[in-house]
C-alpha cells in the first residue's frame, strides 16, 4: 500500500448534493420538511400529475447564489432550467428539472486547511435542481413502496475540479463545504437525513504523469467517513489493477460502506442518455445585479477565514481555532465573548474547547441550547483571573451557569466557592496534609520534588477546592523545608 | 329560434335578466346532446346531474340578486385534455381512461367563476396528437356538415359540439392548429391565443412551449366573450403565462393592412380553398382593408421544425405515464421494466407512440444538434420573419387548412398526409402568435372553408375585430340541420 501510494497519485473530484432548507419546495407550495408521515408533504405538482406545472421558488435561487458567493463563483444572472429524462418510480415526471449548460454559479474556488496549510480547490459549477422521492422496502409488502415527500425538495449540486489528491483532502473538502452550508443557514446539512450526499470521482496516475487516468464514479456516498473509506478503497483497487497490468474501465460503482467494498453498477456502454433539453415550462430567469450584490453582502465571514483570523489575532493554536470556527453557533459565541473584552481571549477558547465542549458533546446539544451566555462565561473567567475562585471551583460554577439562569457570582456566593487565601486557614490545611502523607514528604526530601503537586492536590481536596493553589504551593514547600 | 341555437352572449343576458333559467338552458342543451350526439360523437363524458346541480346553483345566485359573470348559465364543453376536478379527464387515451383529477385547470376555475355550466367533456385525438379526431382511443367524432367526414383535430369534439349546436361554447387547445383546423372544417370560429395569454395549468401537456388553450364558438362575439373570461396571467401556477388585458374589439377595419403570404397558397392547398380565402380577402378589401402581398420564405420549414420540437417535448411530457401512480397500469407481476414496457405499449395508441419515438430520437445524444437544435434555430428564423412581416402589415390572411373536411379513414394510414393538414397553422405556434379561424363560405360539396388570420403577439383584439367585421358583412354562422 505505502509503496503503491509512493508510485501513484490519487485524483479526486466531488459532486456534492445538498438539500436547501427553504420553507417550501422548489416548484410548488408544499412544505420542505424532513421526517413527516410518508406522502403527506406532496401535491399534484410535485407528484407530476397530468397538467400540472412548476413555478420556480426564488428563495432557492437566492440560496444557491449565496453559496456561489461563498465559493467565489461567477454568478450567471440569466440562467435557465433543463430537463434530465430518465425512468424511475421515485421520479414522478420521469424527468428531473435541473440545470445543464448554464448553471447558476461557475468558476469558483474553495480554500481548505490541510495541516494548517491552505489548499485551493477549484469549483466547476453550482446548479439548482429538484430532489426525487424515496423507495421504501417493507417486508410486509411484496415489491416496493414510494414516498413522494422528498420530491421537489430543492438541491444544489456543487461540482469540484479534480483538484483533490487524497481521501483525507476529499473528507476535509466535504467537511468545509458542509460548514459553509451551515454558516450560510441555507442547509441543515444533516448527513444522517441524507441532506448532503456526494458522488465521488476517483482516478490514479503514476506520479509525474500529466494526463489523468480513467476515472470511476461512486454515487450517493453519504458521510465524511464513507467518502474517506470509499476513496481509499477505490484508489487502492485502481492501483492494484494497474500494477497487475490491467486497465481501468470508465464505470459507475456502488460503495457499500458496511462491507467496505464497491461493486460495478454500470459500465460506460450502459451509460444513460438523459436527453437534456431546456425546460419549456419555465422561462429563462434573470436575477438583477442589485440582488446579486445584496446576497453577496449577506455572506458572513466563513470558517476557514475565521480560523486563520483566530490564530493571527488571538494567538490560538491551529487546531483550536479550526475547531471553534467549524461551528457557526460556537464561533458566534466565541466572537461575542471576545467582543466583551473582559478577559484573556485564549482562556475563553480553552474553556470552550475543553470543559464546555465536553458537556455539549455528552448531552448532544449546541451551545445555544444552554443557559450559558458570553457574559456569564467571561464573568467566570474574570473571577479566576482575580483569584476569587480556583480553576477547580470554576468547574463547579460552570456546571451551574450552563444549566441555570444564575450568574457566576451568585454560584460562588451560594456554594461558598470563594478561594481561601487566608494564611492561617491554609497553614492548618497544609499541616494536616503533611501529617497524613509522611511518605510523600520523605520522597520530596529525597529529591522527588514533583510530589509537591500531589500534596497541593491533597490540600485542594481538603479545602473543597477553595484553597488558593499558588499560596498552598508556597506554604507547603516552606513548611517541608522546615521539617 | 331554439334555445340551443342562441349565442352565449344572448343566453347569459337572458339568465341575468331572468328571462330564462340556467336550468332550462341546461336541460335544453342536455336534450340536444342526447338527440344529436349519437350521430356526432363529440362527447366522451356527459354529466347531466352535475350540470343540473350547477345550473340550479346559478339560478339561486340569480334569484338572490348576485351578479354572476358573463357566462351565467351558459353551457361550455371542455376538451378532455383539460383537467376537471372530480370528472374524468382521459385525453382520449386508454392511458388515462380512468383518471379523475383532484384539481381544476385554471381555465375551468375561471369558467365556473364566470357562471358557466359544464355539461361534459369532449373528444380529441389522443393527447391532442392528430388532425382528424380519429386518434381517439374511444371513438371518432364526425363532422356535423357531413357525418362521413372528420371534424378535424385535435379539438374535433369541441368543434363538432359547437357546430352541431350541442353547446354554444367550447374550450379547445392548439399546439399546431388543433383549435383552428377543426374550427375551419366545422365552419365555426376558433381562436388560438398568443402563447402565454391563457394559463396552461391543468391542460395535460403535449408540447409545453406550443400548447395554448383557446375559445371555440359559432360567432366572433362569443369567442371574444370566452377569451375574455379565460385570459390573464396565472403567476401561482404557470410561469409561462403573461399579464394580458384584452382591450375588446374595435368598430371597423378601415385602414387595416392585410398581408397575403404567397407561401400559404402554394401546392397542397386545394383550388376551392384558395378561391374561398381569396374571395374573403377581397371582401376585407371591400370593407376598407388594404391588401399587401408579403413573403414568409421559411414557412416551408415550419412543419418539420414543428414536428421535431413538439415531438421532443411530447416524448418528455408523456414519460410520466409509467403505470406507477395513476392511469393505466400494465404488468405488475414482473420486473420494473416489464411494468414500464407493458404499460406504455398497451396504454398509448399508435400515433402517440410514433411521436414519442420521434421525440426521443431527436433529443438523443448525437442527434440533438442535427434535429432539435436546428429546429429551434428555424423557430427563431420563422419568428423573425413574422416580426419583419408585421412591420408591413397588421394581420396576415391565409387558409386555415389546405383542404375542406376529408373522409373518415382517408388519411389514418398515411401519417405524413395527416401531418400536412397542419401546414398553414403550425407557424403561429412556432412563433407564439395568435391566430383565428373564421368561416368563409363553402366548397362545391357544401363543406365549410376556414379563413385564418394571424397577428403579432397580443393582437387578439385586432384579429377579433377583423374577424367580426367580416362575419357581420357575410351574415354569420350557418346552422346545419341535424
Amino acid at each position: 500500500m505505502s509503496k503503491l501510494s509512493e508510485k501513484y497519485e490519487v485524483i479526486v473530484g466531488l459532486e456534492i448534493h445538498a438539500e436547501l432548507c427553504t420553507e417550501t419546495k422548489i416548484f410548488c407550495g408544499c412544505k420542505n420538511e424532513f421526517g413527516a408521515e410518508v406522502n403527506t408533504l406532496c401535491c399534484p405538482v410535485c407528484m407530476g400529475m397530468p397538467g400540472t406545472l412548476p413555478v420556480l421558488n426564488r428563495q432557492v435561487v437566492d440560496y444557491a447564489i449565496k453559496m456561489g458567493h461563498a465559493l467565489g463563483c461567477r454568478i450567471n444572472r440569466i440562467s435557465k432550467m433543463d430537463r434530465k429524462n430518465y425512468f424511475y418510480p421515485d421520479l414522478p415526471k420521469a424527468y428531473q428539472i435541473s440545470q445543464f449548460d448554464i448553471p447558476l454559479c461557475e468558476h469558483g474556488s474553495l480554500d481548505i486547511l490541510m495541516n494548517g496549510q491552505v489548499k485551493r480547490v477549484g469549483i466547476t459549477r453550482i446548479h439548482i435542481e429538484e430532489d426525487a422521492g424515496k423507495l421504501i422496502h417493507d417486508d410486509a409488502f411484496e415489491g416496493s413502496l414510494v414516498d413522494y415527500n422528498r420530491c421537489g425538495v430543492p438541491l444544489i449540486e456543487i461540482v469540484s475540479e479534480p483538484d483533490l489528491r487524497s481521501a483525507e483532502e476529499a473528507k476535509v473538502y466535504m467537511e468545509t463545504i458542509t460548514g459553509i452550508l451551515l454558516y450560510l443557514g441555507i442547509s441543515d446539512a444533516k448527513m444522517q437525513e441524507g441532506c448532503v450526499r456526494a458522488d465521488v470521482n476517483v482516478s490514479v496516475r503514476p506520479r509525474g504523469q500529466k494526463e489523468f487516468g480513467t476515472r470511476t464514479e461512486m454515487k450517493n456516498v453519504n458521510s465524511f467517513g464513507a467518502v474517506y473509506r470509499a476513496i481509499q478503497y477505490e484508489a487502492n483497487r485502481q492501483m492494484e489493477v494497474l500494477e497487475a497490468g490491467g486497465s481501468i474501465e470508465q464505470e459507475t460503482r456502488r460503495w457499500d460502506d458496511a462491507k467496505g467494498v464497491n461493486i460495478v453498477l454500470r459500465t460506460k456502454e450502459d451509460a444513460q442518455d438523459y436527453r437534456y433539453f431546456p425546460e419549456p415550462d419555465l422561462l429563462t430567469f434573470e436575477v438583477s445585479e442589485e440582488r446579486v450584490q445584496q446576497l453577496k453582502a449577506e455572506v458572513p465571514e466563513l470558517p476557514v477565514a475565521k480560523a486563520l483570523r483566530y490564530v493571527q489575532q488571538f494567538g490560538l493554536n491551529q487546531d483550536d481555532a479550526q475547531l471553534l470556527a467549524s461551528s457557526k453557533a460556537r464561533s458566534a459565541f466565541f466572537d461575542a465573548s471576545v467582543a466583551l473584552n473582559k478577559c484573556d481571549k485564549k482562556a475563553i477558547s480553552n474553556w470552550m474547547i475543553g470543559d464546555i465542549a465536553k458537556i455539549l458533546n455528552e448531552r448532544r446539544i449546541e451551545i445555544t441550547d444552554t443557559a450559558l451566555t458570553p457574559e456569564k462565561l467571561t464573568d467566570m473567567i474574570v473571577l479566576i483571573e482575580q483569584g476569587t475562585i480556583s480553576n477547580t471551583a470554576a468547574k463547579t460554577v460552570l456546571d451551574e451557569i450552563i444549566v441555570h439562569d444564575v450568574t457566576p457570582a451568585d454560584v460562588v456566593k451560594e456554594k461558598g466557592l470563594a478561594q481561601v487565601s487566608d494564611e492561617s486557614a491554609l497553614a492548618a490545611i497544609a499541616d494536616q496534609v503533611l501529617a497524613a502523607n509522611t511518605k510523600a514528604v520523605a520522597d520530596y526530601k529525597g529529591g522527588k520534588t514533583n510530589v509537591l503537586g500531589f500534596l497541593v492536590g491533597q490540600c485542594m481536596k481538603a479545602s473543597k477546592g477553595q484553597g488558593n493553589p499558588a499560596k498552598l504551593r508556597e506554604l507547603l514547600s516552606s513548611k517541608i523545608a522546615q521539617l | 329560434m331554439n334555445l340551443y341555437e342562441k349565442s352565449a352572449a344572448e343566453l347569459s343576458r337572458m339568465v341575468r335578466a331572468k328571462e330564462v333559467s340556467a336550468t332550462e338552458i341546461t336541460k335544453d342543451a342536455l336534450a340536444r346532446i342526447e338527440a344529436v350526439d349519437l350521430k356526432v360523437d363529440a362527447f366522451l363524458t356527459v354529466e347531466a346531474e352535475k350540470a343540473l346541480d350547477r345550473a340550479a346553483w346559478v339560478d339561486e345566485q340569480v334569484a338572490a340578486g348576485k351578479d354572476l359573470g358573463p357566462l351565467a348559465g351558459v353551457p361550455v364543453a371542455v376538451k378532455d385534455n383539460i383537467c376537471t376536478k372530480g370528472t374524468k379527464t382521459t385525453c382520449a387515451s386508454k392511458m388515462l381512461g380512468n383518471f379523475i383529477p383532484p384539481y381544476n385547470a385554471t381555465v375551468v376555475d375561471k369558467l365556473l367563476a364566470a357562471g358557466a355550466v359544464i355539461p361534459g367533456k369532449v373528444n380529441l385525438d389522443e393527447f391532442a396528437m392528430g388532425g382528424s379526431c380519429e386518434n381517439s382511443a374511444f371513438k371518432a367524432t364526425k363532422n356535423p356538415w357531413d357525418l362521413t367526414r372528420v371534424p378535424g383535430g385535435s379539438s374535433g369534439g369541441s368543434a363538432a359540439a359547437v357546430a352541431a349546436c350541442e353547446v354554444p361554447l367550447a374550450l379547445g387547445s392548439d399546439t399546431g392548429g388543433s383549435i383552428r383546423c377543426p374550427a375551419g372544417l366545422c365552419g365555426i370560429v376558433g381562436l388560438k391565443p398568443t402563447y402565454g395569454a391563457v394559463s396552461r395549468f391543468g391542460l395535460v401537456a403535449f408540447a409545453s412551449s406550443l400548447d395554448q388553450i383557446g375559445p371555440m364558438a359559432r360567432t366572433v362575439d362569443d369567442a371574444a366573450l370566452l377569451f375574455r373570461v379565460i385570459c390573464g396571467q396565472d403567476t401561482a401556477h404557470d410561469a409561462t403565462s403573461k399579464p394580458f388585458n384584452f382591450a375588446g374589439m374595435g368598430p371597423d377595419i378601415r385602414g387595416v393592412r392585410v398581408g397575403l403570404p404567397k407561401e400559404y397558397f402554394g401546392t397542397g392547398v386545394s383550388e376551392e380553398v384558395k378561391a374561398g380565402v381569396l374571395k374573403a380577402v377581397d371582401d376585407l378589401k371591400a370593407l376598407g382593408a388594404q391588401v399587401i402581398e408579403i413573403s414568409l420564405p421559411s414557412t416551408r420549414y415550419a412543419l418539420s421544425a414543428y414536428y421535431i420540437i413538439s415531438s421532443a417535448e411530447a416524448s418528455s411530457n408523456l414519460a410520466r405515464y409509467d403505470g406507477v401512480k395513476y392511469g393505466y397500469s400494465g404488468r405488475r407481476d414482473g420486473s420494473l421494466n416489464d411494468l414500464y414496457l407493458s404499460t406504455r405499449s398497451e396504454g398509448f395508441g399508435r400515433e402517440v407512440k410514433r411521436r414519442i419515438m420521434l421525440g426521443t430520437y431527436v433529443l438523443s445524444s448525437g442527434y440533438y444538434d442535427a434535429y432539435y437544435k436546428r429546429a429551434k434555430m428555424l423557430q427563431r428564423a420563422i419568428a423573425a420573419e413574422f416580426d419583419e412581416a408585421f412591420s408591413q402589415c397588421d394581420v396576415i390572411a391565409t387558409p386555415t387548412s389546405p383542404s375542406t373536411a376529408f373522409k373518415l379513414g382517408e388519411k389514418v394510414n398515411d401519417p405524413l398526409a395527416m401531418y400536412a393538414t397542419d401546414i398553414c397553422t403550425t407557424t403561429a405556434n412556432i412563433a407564439g402568435l395568435p391566430g383565428i379561424s373564421v368561416p368563409c363560405g363553402f366548397d362545391s360539396q357544401g363543406l365549410p372553408i376556414g379563413l385564418q388570420l394571424l397577428g403579432p403577439k397580443w393582437s387578439e383584439a385586432r384579429l377579433l375585430t377583423v374577424a367580426k367585421c367580416y362575419e357581420t358583412a357575410k351574415g354569420g354562422f350557418a346552422v346545419k340541420e341535424m
